[in-house]
């Protein structure tokens, strides 16, 4: 068997990383404005999920509603780009003493829908995890059906059903880009800037807090490890990822409505946080992946020449995720990982 | 007073409902140890079982009998079939597994049945009786008489039976029971199969009503949930008494609190589950969970 010295594994490591980034950055060269539009969602759907494995992956808590999260990234995004002005120009009458400004640049709104949504999730979180065990879950399953509900009833601020339409997206900056590739520069820049905290987080002494939290527990807690304390920041880190992947959405598709977040989207992107691997960061890319676009190739697979119903991709998904906890709990990741490994494994030296 | 009377049965009823979906939970809890999410879908699909009986000219008990078979023998199946190969693994997988089945399952209604919504024949006439000037809806009291005669019927299965008997142990002791000769596996499925049975039947008393759409019991799920929290997550009498008590609580708040409406009633539900969770985890009658570190 082959095996790579440490030093050398941190470097393949590096390189395919390096690698990804490439590719990333050239990619768009290739590709028409509808396929720039589609990994645009895939860089979306990443932030959505690197956030999400954050909290399922490394701490062990499920949340159904992170497509809710989400949502609310999107409104505060649409919300402040309209500003005051905007909004009664549409005729809402939004409370006073909501401070919404006179409208600002969509991409400035990113990090504070990055903010208004982390301490939502803290907040959220707090009485959410007092129950052991899927406490989370249930709370986060609530709020994922009732946010459409919720949004309608205060349409003064949310516009309703109706929703609220956001000025076509352009290019800030005087940058010589079409306003496809903004977007998808500025959501894959988001996601290399997330992705690098997020890997900062888990390496960490948090990151490792909540792995013995997930492992075990009672041991953590007998270690000195608060539960309550870890769970509700990994819940708040991951809903702030969600509010910018929400904020990013928003400004992709110049469109908020209530039902931009439906519940079926919050359960889409726990499938594909599984099926890329729990308490894997590059596995998160396999996930964002298949969430944009196996409802494409499930409805009308590519060889077959015939469509089946809008429902099939939620079989496939639902299929798919129950044969991979039976199978390969740790997702593509940990499959790659158990054929990747013996090649790559640090040669144990003498000290160890 | 009269109308308030009238709010209050109109509020068991619905009660009723969410205390039945929340008993198949609190049982499922109680042996799996896990939530089931799929929970509301098992009932959906027995649901548009029973529509697509009556729609082939079955009568509605018939059709509502051979309903319950057929959701206790798909229970049985599902446990078998899908939770018994990660029955030993951590919960998070279990509760992945049960999202699983969620997704599959109310996309395999949309599949089979459309995305349309259907109408669902009540067994009950559309009259109203007059109490001493309070108006009650027989549709409300039968819906209600249906769901807490099984509730009881459940309730001397487990009491007075050897089987349910059987099933409280392993609930309590799997390991013990094992050694007592308890087939504890089929306990479980059983105890899959009765949930599933419940849910049936809440989801056929809910359908006249909220009618038939592949999503109708995602909505009665969260009030079981809460219902079921409420009462405490381990305790079968809570869940009753917490769905019941939850039912009239938004019917009445939404009745006559201007600002909860009819919109806010979802939202209402997920404040109550959230306001135990900070006061009383345990809920009213659940055991608190004590561990030794």
């Amino acid at each position: 068997m082959i095996a790579l010295p440490r030093p050398l594994y941190t470097a393949v490591k590096l390189t395919a990383l390096a690698a990804a980034v490439a590719i990333l950055a050239v990619l768009p060269r290739f590709m028409g404005e509808f396929r720039v539009g589609q990994f645009t969602f895939v860089g979306i759907y990443f932030i959505a999920l690197l956030g999400l494995n954050i909290l399922t992956g490394y701490s062990g808590q499920i949340s159904l509603g992170h497509g809710a999260f989400m949502g609310i990234g999107a409104y505060v995004t649409a919300v402040l780009t309209l500003g005051r002005k905007g909004l009664v120009l549409f005729g809402h009458h939004p409370p006073s003493w909501i401070p919404l400004g006179d409208g600002m640049r969509p991409t400035l709104t990113i990090p504070i829908a990055f903010v208004v949504t982390g301490i939502v999730g803290l907040l959220f979180g707090m009485p959410a995890l007092r129950l052991a065990g899927v406490s989370l879950a249930l709370a986060t399953f609530a709020v994922a059906v009732s946010l459409p509900t919720v949004a309608k009833r205060f349409d003064d601020v949310t516009g309703g059903g109706g929703g609220l339409s956001l000025p076509l997206p352009e290019t800030p900056f005087g940058l010589h880009l079409s306003a496809p590739h903004w977007l998808y520069y500025e959501a894959w820049g988001c996601a290399a800037i997330l992705f690098v905290v997020a890997w900062l987080l888990v390496r960490a002494r948090v990151g490792r807090a909540w792995r013995s939290i997930r492992d075990g527990e009672l041991a953590a807690t007998a270690s000195g490890v608060s539960p309550a304390l870890y769970k509700t920041l990994a819940f708040g880190v991951s809903s702030a990822f969600a509010g910018v992947a929400g904020s990013l959405l928003a400004i992709q598709v110049a469109f908020v409505n209530p039902d931009t977040f439906p519940l079926s989207l919050s359960i889409l992107l726990l499938a594909s946080v599984v099926v890329g691997g729990l308490g894997s960061l590059s596995g998160v890319i396999v996930g964002a992946l298949m969430l944009e676009f196996l409802p494409v190739y499930a409805q009308h697979p590519p060889l077959v020449g015939q469509s089946f119903s809008k429902q099939a991709p939620g079989v496939v998904f639902g299929v798919v995720l129950i044969l991979i906890m039976f199978a390969v709990p740790a997702g593509v990741a940990g499959l790659l990982r158990r054929i990747v490994r013996p090649l790559t494994k640090p040669v144990p030296t003498v000290s160890d | 007073m009269a109308e308030l009377l009238q709010q209050i049965v109109s509020g068991l009823a619905s009660g009723a409902i969410y205390a039945s979906l929340a008993l198949a939970l609190v049982l499922i809890y109680r042996s799996t140890d896990v939530i089931n999410f799929a929970q509301g879908e098992m009932a959906t699909f027995t649901t548009y079982t029973a529509w697509s009986l009556m729609h082939h000219g079955m009568s509605y008990w018939p059709a509502f009998a051979l309903t319950l078979a057929i959701a206790f023998a798909g229970g049985v199946a599902v446990e078998r079939v899908v939770i018994r190969p990660v029955e030993r693994r951590p919960e998070l997988v279990i509760v992945i597994v049960t999202i699983g089945l969620l997704l599959t399952i109310n996309a395999t209604i949309g599949w089979i049945w459309g995305a349309d919504v259907k109408a669902f024949d009540s067994p009950f006439p559309n009259n109203t009786w007059d109490v001493h000037g309070v108006t009650i809806s027989i549709q409300d009291v039968g819906t209600l008489g249906v769901c807490l005669f099984t509730v009881l019927l459940l309730w001397g299965f487990f009491r007075f039976t050897t089987v349910g008997l059987a099933m409280r142990a392993v609930a309590i002791n799997p390991n013990a029971s094992r050694l007592l000769a308890v087939r504890v596996g089929w306990m479980l499925a059983l105890g899959w199969g009765l949930a599933a049975v419940l849910g049936a039947v809440a989801g056929m008393m809910a359908a006249p009503t909220v009618f038939l759409d592949p999503s109708m019991m995602l909505v009665i799920l969260i009030y079981a949930f809460a219902a079921a929290v409420l009462g405490g997550i381990d305790s079968p009498v809570g869940a009753v008494v917490g769905g019941l008590t939850l039912g009239v609580l938004i019917n009445l708040l939404s009745r006559y609190v201007d600002f909860v409406g009819t919109e806010l009633r979802l939202p209402t539900a997920l404040a109550v589950l959230l306001v135990v969770l900070i006061i009383r985890p345990q809920g009213l009658f659940g055991h608190r969970a004590v561990r030794r570190v």
